[in-house]
């Protein structure tokens, strides 16, 4: 369960929330800038809020006065361009933060790169590189998993896979997802709560609906 | 037969070698700790790390002789703590090519730490891996042809350093005779085919270090940049 309630000033606006989530997928839906980046981040432990605090399965990520370092949060974190290690092959990247084989072979097959293992980012597909990026998340055990527009540069047939896939990888580990995304086809398929965002603020699932 | 003797080359290479080795450990370090982060003052900060490269050399001189001269602050501190001159010697030639080249490095640095997405970097923290871990596996491999470049380019200029070493080093054979020097004074002497071989070899040397800085840009940097 994770836990949200603090405060962060931005340029414009004050980041302000409160949630609490289940091992379920949340959508954050809103337009560019309005602070949803920002909200993974400090879940992330990337960067950290003025005030407040953030709680994950009863442990205190933040308060205010300590803060557990990004490194030890195991939150997983997809981001938008993927960040895959350009001078890694794909395996080197999968492994980078897992010694799990196992783990890595179940994810991988699930969502079917074994193919890929020894090919490098600039030689796969977007679609792929978004699977690769997923599975080296996920391999880590990570107890939340964070995903910031992770299909937007995909094309219309390999988001739907990736959905799905998602989907499928989501009823197997059962973990509170955070996906952040203006597509409001994508929230209304994937999320099981809908939170819109604007200037910091979130608003309820209804004001989506 | 022309007869003269080898010490400017090997003196030449070992200060270039020793001020490169500086160069590269205190650019890499501070461009990395610098580039990324805004706070202020960094644009003061990053314009005193290159103004040896605008200003003459006679400047630097200068400015090392004041520091590092017998009365200056670090060279009389130098002197009574360590025993160590650096005036005259060949330290104060490689503190003299190290100021001049370091401007060289920390540009090439500075470049190479912004030229990729600084996710791969987050993305290895969230994974688990502390910051060295980050720094030796995925910041100083993909910083790495910049790196390389600065290095280069602070080899050649350190090998090339005249005005500033002559002003703290001066011209003394066999210590402080490094191939800009030998090259000036074999030509005040009259003595031009001296001049000619030393200047050819610094060409020489200067030409092979970036011809090969090129093949091998080529070669690498392209090759990883690519899209499939």
């Amino acid at each position: 369960m994770l836990n949200l309630d603090f405060q962060k000033r931005l340029n414009h606006f004050l980041l302000d929330i409160t949630a609490s989530f289940q091992n379920e997928i949340i959508i954050l839906f809103g337009p560019s800038g309005s602070g949803k980046t920002t909200t993974l981040n400090c879940i992330a432990g990337l960067s950290h809020p003025d005030e407040g605090q953030i709680e994950l399965n009863g442990e205190k990520l933040f308060d205010g006065k300590s803060k557990v370092p990004v490194q030890k949060r195991r939150i997983g974190y997809l981001f938008q361009n993927y960040a895959l290690f350009p001078h890694m092959t794909v395996q080197k990247n999968i492994q980078y933060g897992s010694n799990d084989d196992e783990l890595v072979r179940q994810l991988t097959e699930v969502v079917g790169i074994q193919h890929l293992m020894t090919s490098y980012p600039h030689q796969i597909s977007g679609g792929e590189k978004q699977r690769v990026a997923l599975v080296r998340a996920l391999a880590t055990k990570p107890r939340a998993l964070l995903l910031d527009e992770p299909f937007s540069s995909l094309d219309r047939q390999t988001r739907e896979q990736c959905h799905q896939e998602l989907l499928r990888l989501h009823s197997r580990w059962q973990i509170p997802i955070i996906l952040v995304t203006h597509d409001e086809e994508e929230a209304r398929k994937l999320g099981d709560r809908i939170l819109p965002m604007d200037q910091g603020k979130l608003g309820s699932p209804d004001e989506f609906w | 037969m022309l007869t003269m003797s080898y010490s400017p080359l090997f003196l030449s290479l070992k200060i270039a070698a020793i001020a490169t080795l500086l160069v590269f450990v205190a650019g890499v370090i501070l461009a990395r700790v610098i580039s990324r982060n805004l706070f202020p003052g960094k644009s003061i900060l990053e314009s005193v790390f290159l103004l040896p490269l605008v200003l003459p050399p006679t400047v630097v001189g200068f400015g090392l002789l004041y520091l590092f001269g017998k009365n200056g602050i670090l060279g009389k501190w130098l002197m009574d703590w360590f025993g160590v001159q650096v005036v005259f010697s060949w330290i104060g030639a490689v503190i003299a090519a190290v100021v001049v080249s370091f401007p060289l490095m920390y540009q090439s640095a500075s470049a190479a730490f912004q030229n990729y997405d600084s996710n791969v970097e987050n993305a290895a923290l969230t994974m688990g891996a502390s910051r060295l871990k980050v720094f030796f596996t995925i910041s100083f491999p993909l910083a790495w042809p910049g790196l390389l470049a600065g290095t280069v380019l602070s080899f050649a200029r350190a090998l090339g350093e005249f005005g500033a070493t002559l002003m703290i080093a001066g011209y003394i054979p066999g210590q402080t005779d490094t191939i800009p020097l030998a090259i000036y004074f074999a030509v005040e002497a009259g003595r031009m085919e001296q001049a000619k071989m030393w200047v050819l070899i610094i060409v020489a040397l200067g030409f092979s270090s970036t011809l090969w800085l090129n093949w091998w840009t080529r070669r690498n940097v392209l090759l990883f940049n690519r899209k499939s």
